[in-house]
């Protein structure tokens, strides 16, 4: 209780022998009070509303309207069309969907297949951590993209081959940061106290070790999701991704050039967007990341 | 029959010097409801003695001989499996560091059901009505609310009493106490010994008391040992060791105890000169010799046995301090 008259600022502690506030209001309290982390939610639900209903109430991305190419924006097309008259918001709401699939999945598939790797390579650290972790050297020796590039030129161009080169390559880095949280909590006093405690070693890695490394995965999730974002844009800006004419804001983009001074909002827009969706999912990791921390203490 | 017996027990460390000797052929027993305490400076062998009774030493570079027995069980020869259902249930650990021995990502109501879970087949309601009377068991106010708060929330001593409730939670047979109150203040200290003396009194369980504070064992405990360099040099019911010290290492640690007079600083705190001889030397000799005020030639030509100097009062010395001592009294 010191703590509350030395600082005055800082809210009071929940009294002792009073009912503990639940802890996921808390939680979303002290989210709240962070107008970044609050800006990223906007952006995120945003961008999944686009994801989610656009293509239901927009027109349909792909039917050509030959008699309004290249318009600027206006009621009937508020976002302007494309060289082939297509209506480009129904375009950029079919594509949010795109990336939505590429961002989710592909990193959804990198944390399933490499925090258990992660935790395993760590935890059982004299025959299993070496091999491991030199074959995640060796692919965090390629540049992120180049590596996606690589797999997604020998997949063959689709969304699927996109989705499954993005999440290979993210795999090493979702593996080094697991692993290095089980370096890290491996070595905290109450890993030997739940030994002492008679725990096995699955039950030490799921209930004590994986916790301990759950916002550091959440961080690096939301840091992996824009960039598998921008990655499907760019395999797809370079025909390695999505095949027109499925929308996708990497495909727009490509198209795009070429009218870059006579219709810029052409590129403008898929522009805008990706841009946003990867600072509205940074925005939601870092704070995540302050909130969910049990060790932060209440706030 | 004791409860728990250790028989010539030595461990040693592999190392890329060689092998560290921690404890050299130490003997011991545990009787039902008895506080033994284990006493030395830091590096005496006190802690890796103890820890090697549930096996909590790393297994790879940790080189154990002799027996150890829980109700005529030899441990050593038990399986890690086996051992894992003897940890914590028949034998636990209360550690030194209570604001580091919670799992932060839990309550502290979910991590006293753990263990009853684990070795009790406790549903999840039954473990945590179980919690709660632990948390009342080791004094810690509106348990019913305490057990739904994070180790962040606590105090340190409310923390070393959770420590202490998840440590007991299965009426285990023997606690090893690591230095439970070094980390806390006098007060919070007096609190936590009234609960292991509470503990052996309600559930009979026999402890095993780690410390360097001899006011701590003069306070609770029933026998001590003292250890140097890896040995027991001197084991004997409290008020008897207190009363009438025999090994001049012993002699040497009550002196260093701070008093009235010291205090008020009309007389300076005894030390005792030199240094802890290094754990890769064994010479066949006293290990305190050298730091011995009482050291003849014999003290090093051979190393002095474990001798009955009067009933159950053991020292390892060939010049034993005079029976009669008019010192510092706990």
């Amino acid at each position: 209780m010191t703590e509350q008259v030395l600082s005055p600022a800082s809210p009071p502690s929940p009294v002792p022998g009073a009912p503990p506030v639940m802890r996921r209001r808390r939680t979303w309290r002290r989210f709240r009070r962070r107008p970044m982390a609050m800006a990223g939610l906007v952006l995120v639900t945003g961008f999944l509303l686009l994801a989610l209903v656009g293509p239901f109430v927009t027109a349909d991305p792909t039917s050509q309207d030959y008699a309004a190419t290249l318009s600027p924006p206006s009621p009937g097309h508020p976002l302007g069309t494309d060289d082939l008259g297509r209506d480009v918001l129904a375009r950029i709401a079919t594509g949010a969907r795109t990336s939505l699939q590429a961002g989710l999945v592909s990193t959804l598939l990198a944390m399933v297949v490499g925090i258990p790797i992660g935790l395993v390579a760590g935890f059982y650290r004299r025959w299993l951590d070496p091999i491991v972790m030199r074959l995640v050297d060796v692919v965090l020796a390629f540049p992120f993209l180049i590596f996606a590039v690589g797999l997604a030129a020998i997949l063959g161009p689709s969304l699927r081959n996109v989705i499954i080169a993005l999440s290979v390559a993210q795999l090493p880095g979702v593996i080094r940061i697991t692993r290095g949280e089980v370096l890290a909590i491996r070595e905290m006093d109450y890993i030997p106290a739940a030994v002492a405690d008679g725990a096995t070693d699955p039950y030490i890695l799921f209930r004590y070790i994986l916790p301990g490394a759950a916002g550091a995965l959440i961080v690096q999730a939301t840091v992996a999701i824009p960039t598998a974002i921008i990655g499907e844009a760019t395999l797809s800006f370079l025909g390695l991704g999505v095949q027109p004419p499925t929308p996708s804001w990497g495909v727009m983009l490509t198209s795009a050039q070429q009218f870059l001074s006579q219709a810029p909002w052409l590129a403008i827009w898929p522009g805008v967007m990706i841009a946003l969706s990867a600072l509205g999912f940074n925005l939601l990791g870092d704070g995540l990341r302050d909130v969910l921390d049990p060790k932060e203490g209440p706030r | 029959m004791s409860l728990l017996e250790m028989t010539d027990v030595s461990v040693g460390f592999a190392t890329e010097d060689g092998l560290v000797r921690a404890v050299k052929g130490m003997s011991l027993s545990l009787a039902h409801a008895e506080i033994l305490a284990l006493c030395g400076e830091s590096g005496c062998g006190k802690t890796v003695t103890a820890m090697s009774i549930p096996r909590l030493l790393p297994a790879e570079t940790t080189r154990l001989s002799g027996s150890i027995t829980l109700d005529g069980r030899d441990l050593t020869a038990l399986s890690e499996a086996e051992m894992r259902d003897v940890r914590g249930k028949d034998v636990s650990v209360v550690f030194q560091e209570p604001m580091t021995s919670l799992n932060p990502s839990f309550t502290v109501g979910f991590q006293i059901g753990e263990v009853l879970r684990r070795h009790e087949d406790l549903s999840r309601a039954a473990a945590r009505a179980r919690a709660v009377d632990l948390l009342k068991l080791v004094g810690i106010p509106d348990p019913a609310s305490r057990i739904k708060e994070y180790p962040h929330q606590l105090s340190g001593g409310m923390r070393q009493r959770v420590m202490i409730a998840i440590a007991v939670a299965c009426s285990p047979r023997v606690l090893i106490a690591d230095e439970p109150t070094t980390a806390l203040d006098v007060t919070i200290q007096a609190g936590v010994l009234n609960i292991f003396r509470d503990l052996r009194d309600r559930l009979g369980t026999a402890i095993i008391l780690i410390t360097h504070d001899l006011g701590v064992v003069a306070d609770i405990a029933d026998r001590a040992i003292v250890m140097y360099a890896g040995r027991a040099v001197e084991a004997a019911p409290v008020e008897e060791l207190y009363a009438r010290p025999r090994h001049p290492y012993t002699v040497g640690l009550l002196n260093a105890l701070p008093t009235a007079a010291t205090a008020a600083g009309r007389r300076r705190l005894a030390e005792i000169p030199g240094m802890v001889p290094p754990p890769f030397t064994d010479p066949d000799a006293c290990a305190f010799a050298p730091r011995c005020p009482r050291a003849e030639a014999d003290c090093t030509a051979a190393r002095p046995p474990l001798e009955s100097h009067g009933a159950s009062h053991l020292a390892a010395c060939l010049h034993p301090v005079a029976a009669v001592r008019t010192g510092a009294t706990p």
